[in-house]
């Protein structure tokens, strides 16, 4: 099986993977890195939501062979025991029921917040539709990221 | 010499608390007029049966399972450990809900402990505690009293064991923070630090005077408390069952092994007898796994059957990819037999539902009247987190990991597939990733033991979405029939007929619903609880509601709010209707009939409703394309009112704009913990009234995943959403986890009913079952 070099949450790894395997699969099973969630496994409902440099995507449908940048998870978002400010957000918001899809809310949440740092509420609902949340804690959601948007533009 | 306080042990006075079993059991079973067995009652029968009376607001489940609970309720473990930690094993399972952190709340109050310092672990399956099912909105009711008993025993015995230490009365010391004190010597000590002593101390657990609700700091509080995991969530540090890992517990395997399932395209389709599996490819074991009919596991069709081949990746490093890959390899090879419902579809289902349903009682001359029916679809739970169970099965012992709501009725089902004893089953309850009443049952966890046992080795199981959303479970099919009668602007019947696929309440309510030594029938229980858990709050003169059951081979289960989700929404959007038919305004013809009932329930009705009427006043017109929806419900000694925007610019493509809730639970713990509840179920109440349903064709559910289970999104959901809890009205609490959902239904219909002209009937209006 072919050998990939992976930079996943700042780390480097090294993984023996068949290259189809999805990269959701190797951050679980093969790193231990478990905050991706498996919700469907084929991109529709967005739990296991990660970045690759700054874009949201699927590691469910992402083949690790077509992974060439930085993988960032949940789980690493915390810098030193520091939390994210998207990751204060929601825990002031008290926005995760069962939390199961909020590593995905995150992430995507924080790849918009990234791209538009003031995002209004049409914005919030084209991109946060990617995600299904079976709690239904979207109220919360929208006023973390707004909180979230708010901390990180600077305080205003 | 003993470190712990561990566990609080059981008082010998159970006589003291002897049960009031005979009163509850009368209270509902007299509710229960259907004592003919049989799988179904014909049309005949059930016309010709009295009304039976819907106790919901006299006596409901929540009443039953604390008077069941009784006799072992204070047989709760609260630790108090040396690094100054109280540990208490909730025997519930907290999915999201948040019971954990409300239990936290708890007993942080009555022990005066430091909130910080109180940790809530959710129990292993306890044989001591024959009833420990989550479910009927039940365990703030449920824990209530014993919780907060047995936090009081443990904080007597702190101070019993700090006046003996210091030598000083007890009446001279104070608790605060988890501090133990005494000012006039300027003595102090923490819980930690006197939990030997404590524990040395033969004090029988015995009821004590609980903290006044005046002095509550904790309980109730404005601000509410988040979830005691909620950082734990956001950093993925959080736990789900497939997450376990060799280290997270003592017991957990070094090797458990990725194990999927292949199942047949049809709800319970087999392998063909004919065809034999071939050789697995290598690091792959193959386990067939279909059971009999009528096997030992549980007998009756609504039971799910695990079917199929499992593919199990027993390499080492083995990933659920390899699972899955092997598992779409093999399935083009498989032959299967066609499924029981191979013939039937879900307007089959309808139809016979339709025939099913008793004839309404003629209208007396002289009366006006009007008639509605309603069509609701099967629906699945469809948590976030699938399906999924770790089996460690050892020649004469399991461990097993599945975050069940009826931990003694699923080791029952496990020790009867596996030929291990139930004793000798260890049943793990991870914190889950959602219920809505999935997990009440665990056909995974049923699964993942025989997998383990027939591999020999520990295994994970993963069903898949697909799995979950054509093998798993739905809310009934329900077909309604409605009428109401006046004279002179005078209400004189309300009936109900509704006709319902069976709903599998197998894993029983305990033995909350039946009598001890008689097995009622699956009719009567369906009754029993089908009147304990709806009833009508309005003056409707001559009231009454019945369901009738027939069994078909789609498997079902509780769905948050159970027979209320249908059956109330049904009743609140023929209200809507009614009130028109009266020329009168929606909440104002509510209040009317309200005002001189003689329900229990109908005060709580009142205050929310007349705060729904304000914020609809402030809200003003509605803007074009939009319209308001209100609805009511009370249920579980709580009431909610809804009132909700619906956007219908685009009839196709409606949302919800802004939504109001006014909630009273009777005494709130956590209002933070509420709030989310009253805003989660209005998505699922949306979700499933407007958008998603399952449909069943030819044998087999159509939906596979959210792809076509269409869940609502962020672009459905309010913009803005406020949850108004009152303050106390109680002394005790009442239940909310699914209150909502029938209020939260019936307000979407009826604004989108306003916005669009039209009468929605059929759900969900976008996808209505065919």
């Amino acid at each position: 099986m072919p050998v990939y070099n992976l930079t996943v949450n700042g780390q480097p790894r090294t993984v023996d993977a068949p290259a189809d395997m999805p990269l959701l699969w190797v951050l679980r099973d093969l790193l231990d890195v478990t905050g991706p969630k498996y919700g469907c496994g084929v991109g529709v409902c967005g739990a296991c939501t990660s970045h690759l440099g700054d874009s949201a995507v699927r590691p469910c449908i992402t083949p690790i062979s077509a992974v060439s940048e930085p993988v960032t998870t949940i789980d690493g978002l915390e810098q030193n025991g520091d939390l994210h400010p998207i990751q204060q957000a929601w825990i002031d918001l008290d926005v995760a029921s069962c939390g199961y899809c909020q590593p995905g809310q995150i992430m995507t949440a924080l790849a918009l917040i990234v791209a538009n740092p003031n995002p209004t509420d049409d914005d919030i609902d084209i991109a946060m539709s990617q995600n299904v949340c079976r709690c239904g804690t979207y109220a919360k959601i929208r006023a973390a990221i707004k909180e979230a948007a708010r901390v990180m533009r600077g305080g205003h | 010499m003993a470190r712990r306080l561990d566990p609080i042990e059981p008082g010998h006075q159970r006589g003291a608390f002897e049960p009031t079993r005979r009163e509850f059991l009368q209270v509902l079973i007299a509710g229960s007029t259907l004592m003919i067995g049989g799988v179904f009652l014909t049309r005949e029968e059930a016309a010709a049966l009295p009304g039976p009376g819907n106790t919901s607001d006299q006596s409901d489940i929540g009443d039953s399972l604390v008077a069941v609970e009784t006799p072992y309720k204070y047989m709760l473990k609260l630790e108090v450990t040396p690094h100054n930690r109280v540990v208490f094993q909730l025997p519930r399972q907290d999915k999201g809900q948040g019971i954990a952190t409300a239990l936290a709340m708890m007993i942080a109050e009555e022990m005066d402990a430091d909130y910080d310092r109180v940790d809530v672990q959710l129990s292993d399956r306890d044989s001591n505690r024959p009833t420990t099912i989550t479910g009927g909105s039940s365990t703030i009711r449920t824990m209530w009293e014993p919780a907060r008993t047995v936090a009081a025993n443990a904080r007597l015995r702190l101070v019993t064991a700090a006046a003996a230490r210091w030598s000083v009365p007890p009446n001279q010391i104070t608790v605060k923070k988890s501090l133990v004190m005494h000012a006039a010597t300027g003595r102090a000590a923490n819980f930690g630090e006197l939990s030997a002593e404590a524990a040395a101390l033969a004090i029988p657990v015995t009821p004590l005077p609980l903290k006044d609700p005046s002095q509550y700091t904790i309980i109730g509080s404005a601000d509410g408390k988040g979830r005691k995991n909620a950082r734990d969530i956001v950093t993925g540090k959080q736990k789900y069952t497939l997450d376990l890992r060799p280290g997270d517990a003592p017991d957990y395997p070094a090797n458990a092994k990725p194990a999927v399932v292949l199942r047949p395209p049809d709800i319970k389709g087999r392998v063909s007898e004919s065809w034999s599996l071939p050789a697995p490819p290598p690091g792959i074991v193959y386990v067939k796994i279909n059971l009999p009919d009528r096997g030992p596991v549980e007998t009756g069709s609504t039971f799910p059957q695990p079917t199929g081949i499992a593919v199990v990746a027993v390499a080492d490093n083995a990933s659920f990819h390899h699972a899955l890959a092997a598992r779409n390899a093999l399935e083009p090879l498989v032959d299967w037999e066609p499924g029981p419902m191979a013939a039937m579809s879900g307007e089959g289902i309808r139809t016979t539902l339709v025939s099913l349903t008793p004839a309404l009682t003629p209208v007396a001359s002289g009366l006006s009247s009007l008639d509605a029916t309603f069509d609701f679809p099967y629906v699945a739970h469809a948590p976030l987190e699938v399906m999924d169970a770790v089996a460690d099965v050892r020649a004469s012992s399991a461990t097993i990991w599945y975050p069940s709501q009826t931990p003694n009725y699923q080791v029952g089902q496990i020790a009867a597939a596996t030929g291990i004893p139930d004793a000798n089953i260890t049943l793990h309850i991870p914190f889950a990733g959602g219920a809505f009443g999935r997990r009440l049952f665990g056909e995974a966890a049923i699964e993942a033991a025989l997998i383990s046992q027939q591999v020999g080795l520990p295994i994970k199981l993963m069903w898949t979405r697909n799995d979950d959303m054509r093998h798993g479970r739905f809310r009934p099919m329900t077909h309604h029939a409605i009428r109401a009668t006046w004279s002179n602007g005078t209400i004189q019947s309300w009936e109900h007929q509704v006709a319902a696929a069976e709903m599998d309440l197998r894993h029983g309510y305990g033995d909350a619903l039946s009598p001890p030594g008689i097995a009622l029938s699956h009719p009567e229980i369906e009754q029993a609880a089908f009147n304990a858990t709806v009833s009508v709050p309005y003056e409707f003169g001559a009231t009454q509601q019945r369901i009738t059951n027939m069994r078909f081979e789609v498997p079902t289960g509780s769905w948050r709010s159970i027979y209320s989700g249908f059956t109330m929404t049904a009743n609140e959007i023929f209200v809507d209707r009614l009130a028109q038919a009266f020329g009168a305004d929606d909440i104002q013809f509510r209040l009317d009939h309200l005002a001189n009932s003689t329900s229990a329930s109908a005060p709580r009705a009142i205050r929310v409703l007349e705060k729904v009427r304000d914020k609809r006043a402030a809200w003003g017109a509605a803007p074009a394309g939009h319209a308001y929806g209100v609805a009511v419900h009370a249920e579980y000694r709580s009431a909610v009112a809804y009132l909700v925007e619906i956007d219908a610019v685009d009839p196709a493509n409606p949302r919800l704009a802004r939504a109001y809730a006014a909630v009273d639970v009777g005494l709130p713990i956590n209002r933070k913990g509420l709030e989310a509840q009253f805003q989660g179920v209005l998505i699922d109440a949306f979700s499933v009234m407007i958008r998603a349903g399952n449909h069943l064709d030819a044998g087999h559910i159509v939906e596979g995943s959210f792809s076509d289970f269409h869940w609502a999104r962020m672009n459905h959901s309010p913009r803005s959403f406020e949850v108004f809890i009152f303050d106390a009205t109680s002394d005790t609490p009442g239940g909310a986890g699914e209150l909502g959902l029938p209020p939260g239904s019936a307000a979407c219909i009826n604004a989108y009913a306003r916005a669009t002209g039209t009468q929605p009937s059929r759900f969900p209006v976008l996808d209505p079952t065919s």
